[in-house]
């Protein structure tokens, strides 16, 4: 039988086992994590790390995203659905990406000029 | 006796069917219209920004046909964009923070959050208009060629998005203070909150593809 708690909770769409997410101590520990990242990141322009650069600071681009979007953004602990939305549009950004990314290649002018008029 | 109407109801397993205990019907997705519109719209957000950010990357090194000038490249000041972004980034702390205080029912403590938060949005943008200026006096303007009209677009519609935060996060505050906005509706914050670590996100994305990718 549903209670008039069960029943508002509901209503807004929350099922009454749903976590919503950290402790505030687990998210100030979040932070630092990504404090850390973002200092290890910063690093990169201080010290050569060579040819290891450019995949290093995407891996953790992609892995600070991610756990803003998990931890912070809850989507790690809400309905299936929300990820599902997100994704959806992230691969249909990256495709957006994708596409324009292959213009640097097609498109090149063997004179030198990168794109067309614009050079 | 059940009436037919009453009757022929699918059964739901999410939720209880007294429509009239409801403020709406059971929802088919178990998540609230809200949430789920919010999340819809971060979604374009990301191809908004993700058509942004490839133009800034197709056109970084260009000037085009007849300008010239420096791009935003040259100019970047990496010691100065790494302490805005770390200010953006524990706005993202207090922002959750501020939506775990409304769901534990604690509104002074939500108000401190989100007015902090608010602060640490300022300063990032304070901190954007500095970069702005100090490009613009390095001859920097934004039709002075593809590449700085490319990366003041990027980072300017990302701003705005900030700006447009603040101004959310300053109107929960005021809706809390006359009791327009309590802990019932703890999810208005949740939803601001997810629009708040969005531009965030995005942040983290454009600080290391734009700035620190060379």
């Amino acid at each position: 039988m549903s209670t008039a708690t069960d029943t508002a909770a509901n209503a807004h769409g929350h099922d009454e086992h749903e976590s919503h997410g950290l402790s505030d101590l687990g998210y100030i520990g979040i932070a630092i994590i990504l404090a850390i990242l973002t200092a290890v990141e910063v690093s990169t322009y201080f010290f050569d790390f060579g040819a290891l650069e450019v995949p290093s600071l995407l891996i953790l681009m992609v892995v600070k995203f991610w756990i803003v979007v998990a931890y912070f953004m809850h989507l790690k602990f809400d309905s299936k659905i929300l990820s599902w939305v997100f994704v959806a549009a992230l691969v249909l950004a990256l495709a957006v990406f994708a596409a324009m990314g292959t213009s640097m290649v097609f498109w090149q002018d063997p004179a030198g000029c990168d794109i067309g008029e614009f050079c | 006796m059940a009436d037919s109407t009453t009757a022929d109801a699918p059964e739901l397993a999410y939720g209880p069917t007294h429509y009239d205990e409801l403020e709406h019907p059971p929802l088919s997705t178990g998540v609230s219209n809200e949430k789920l519109t919010m999340w819809s719209f971060l979604g374009s957000d990301c191809l908004l920004f993700g058509a942004l950010i490839s133009t800034y990357l197709l056109l970084r090194n260009r000037t085009g046909p007849d300008t010239h000038g420096p791009t935003a490249a040259d100019l970047f000041d990496i010691p100065f964009t790494s302490v805005s972004s770390f200010v953006l980034l524990m706005s993202s702390l207090t922002m959750v923070l501020a939506v775990a205080a409304i769901v534990e029912g604690n509104l002074e403590r939500c108000k401190l959050w989100l007015l902090t938060t608010a602060a640490l949005g300022s300063i990032f943008i304070a901190g954007q208009v500095y970069e702005f200026t100090t490009f613009y006096r390095e001859g920097l303007g934004y039709t002075t060629n593809i590449s700085s009209s490319a990366f003041y677009t990027l980072t300017g519609f990302h701003g705005v998005h900030v700006s447009l935060g603040i101004v959310m996060l300053v109107s929960l505050v005021a809706l809390i203070q006359r009791g327009s906005l309590t802990v019932d509706r703890a999810e208005t914050v949740e939803i601001i909150g997810l629009y708040w670590h969005f531009v965030d996100i995005v942040w983290i994305v454009i600080f290391a593809v734009v700035y620190l990718i060379p």
